[in-house]
């Protein structure tokens, strides 16, 4: 097996019997250990490193400890407390968290709907998986390469406030629905603009296939129809953002900022404001079931990340992946590389945001959307096409 | 092609069945019992007695908003399949794009004039502060005759001290 050639469909053609079964099949079996690759392999350590690095950031900004107390359990107190590296700078603290959430009991209310009360996490988490299947994680590392894999993400993204609406409308709890009308009209006004940005660089690439756009930050990248030679295109010059300059740096912050909206991340977290709202949609949620809500917004947290980057920032290529190569490590490997730091960082900065800006009012959020956003990515937009044809 | 979507559909079926799992197979085996009382089945509401169910007709501007929303939405959803076409099209494409976002932008201009975007819709509905001062013509009827109308601050403070 050539490792410097290894895909994700080429490890299953290692497989002896892989091509005596038929496509749909494969397909299935593609699907069903991508999935749990990801939920296990990514989401479950995202969710548990997110909730630590959210409080250990925020303790950071704020000057305070942060959780640094959980470390190697069933220690004795002598230990711990004489030998302090021990606690490993609490980062046992989500886990054990997750340990007394999976333990608390499984409260439905009985005022409320049971069934649409039960089945919304649900939906809710099926959403944010969802995200993960058409994003490339690496060269050749995608489970379901679809030709129209940006439309699809956007979908897909939408999935979520459904699953919320059902939590809202069947806790029978006054801040529950304020919350979740609160989260759809906030997430149903951002879609738009969202949508818009997404475009600028599929007008460049000329697809919605995720793996056309990631190639054309790599070969064949034009700046304003001069064209950036491959060599150093490989080296991050090809990235999205440099192409068609600046209308796809305004389109990645008009995204970024439509996909904190989205995932209701400070400074729009309003439909969860806990000053005013006490939990928003999750008043009545408690337990693993509120675990699963908050794992999957991690999850879309990470997700959205990496399409930020795949989209503006040159997904799995760019100078760390073409130095890890030079070195003559396999290429799914340094794309892994290169594709994680960017979607950590940005997953980071939406932490570093959440602790820096206010709340906005519900007046101002729609203000911003639709005398902000929106003209600025319709002109970005046509500025974006005029650049694509000018490189034709 | 269409064989990738039996791998999403895949992916979305364990989501689900992740989260099923959870609560059904290992949350039960951790989980004590819920024991329901009186009290634990009383809605909460920051520990007040509670009063009304939430299964309530909700505020319009949220309704306004969803139209606005399913408008822009649906001609956004035109310009996907132009902008996978536009090289080849060429600049005729882009012209069309133009007069098309255009015409996008009048819908938005007509909906910003409206005040519908504002969330306090300004005209042809009540101003800001309105029903606030209404309110405190109900409360404090003395004070709310030597207040000007327009500015609802004076008549609070009067009616608070």
């Amino acid at each position: 097996m050539n490792l410097d050639e290894l895909t994700l469909t080429g490890l299953f053609e290692e497989l002896p019997f892989w091509v005596d079964i038929p496509p749909f099949a494969q397909m299935t079996v593609i699907g069903l250990v991508g999935a749990a690759a990801v939920v296990l392999l990514i989401v479950a350590p995202i969710g548990l490193m997110g909730t630590y690095a959210e409080r250990r950031v925020s303790a950071f900004m704020q000057d305070r400890c942060g959780p640094n107390y959980v470390g190697i359990p069933f220690l004795p107190r002598k230990i711990y407390t004489n030998y302090k590296w021990t606690r490993l700078f609490g980062l046992g603290q989500s886990l054990a968290d997750g340990i007394k959430l999976l333990s608390k009991e499984d409260f439905v209310p009985p005022k409320g709907e049971p069934f649409l009360f039960i089945a919304a996490p649900v939906v809710a988490f099926a959403g944010a998986i969802g995200l993960f299947a058409a994003l490339p994680l690496s060269d050749g590392l995608i489970a379901a390469d679809v030709n129209v894999g940006v439309f699809y993400l956007l979908a897909v993204g939408a999935i979520e406030i459904i699953g919320v609406l059902m939590a809202g409308w069947a806790s029978n709890n006054k801040w529950s629905l304020i919350g979740a009308m609160r989260e759809v009209a906030q997430v149903v006004s951002y879609e738009i603009p969202m949508a818009m940005a997404a475009l600028c660089p599929v007008l460049i690439a000329g697809s919605l296939q995720m793996t056309d756009i990631v190639a054309v930050q790599r070969t064949g990248a034009t700046f304003w129809g001069i064209s950036i030679p491959d060599s150093i295109a490989g080296w991050g010059a090809g990235w999205m953002i440099f192409q068609a300059f600046p209308f796809n740096i305004i389109a990645l912050v008009i995204f970024y900022i439509c996909v904190l909206a989205n995932l209701k991340r400070a400074p729009f977290d309003l439909p969860e404001s806990e000053s005013e709202l006490v939990s928003g949609f999750l008043t009545e949620y408690s337990g693993m079931r509120w675990g699963l809500f908050v794992l999957g917004e991690y999850g879309a947290m990470f997700a959205l990340s990496g399409i930020s980057a795949t989209l503006f920032l040159g997904g799995w290529s760019g100078p760390v992946y073409s130095l890890l190569t030079a070195i003559g490590l396999p290429s799914i490997v340094a794309g892994v590389a290169e594709f994680s730091y960017k979607a950590v960082g940005l997953f980071i900065f939406m932490m570093i945001i959440r602790w820096t800006l206010p709340r906005l009012r519900l007046d101002q959020v729609m203000v911003m959307c639709y005398k902000y956003l929106v003209p600025f990515a319709m002109a970005c937009l046509l500025f974006c096409a005029a650049a694509a044809l000018v490189a034709r | 092609m269409q064989q990738d979507f039996l791998t999403i559909l895949m992916f979305m079926l364990f989501g689900a069945a992740f989260v099923v799992l959870n609560m059904v197979a290992i949350g039960r085996l951790l989980r004590s019992k819920t024991k329901y009382t009186a009290q634990k089945s009383a809605t909460y509401e920051c520990g007040e007695p509670t009063f009304g169910g939430a299964f309530i007709r909700f505020d319009i501007r949220f309704y306004v908003i969803c139209l606005v929303f399913v408008i822009f939405d649906v001609e956004v959803l035109f310009l996907f399949p132009w902008a996978v076409v536009l090289k080849p099209l060429g600049w005729l494409a882009f012209i069309e794009a133009f007069v098309f976002v255009a015409v996008l932008a009048v819908g938005l201009a007509y909906v910003w004039r409206k005040g519908d975007v504002d969330w306090i819709p300004l005209h042809g509905h009540q101003a800001p502060g309105a029903r606030l001062s209404e309110m405190d013509a109900v409360a404090a009827p003395s004070s709310a005759v030597t207040a000007p109308s327009s500015n609802p601050a004076p008549v609070t403070a009067a009616a608070d001290g």
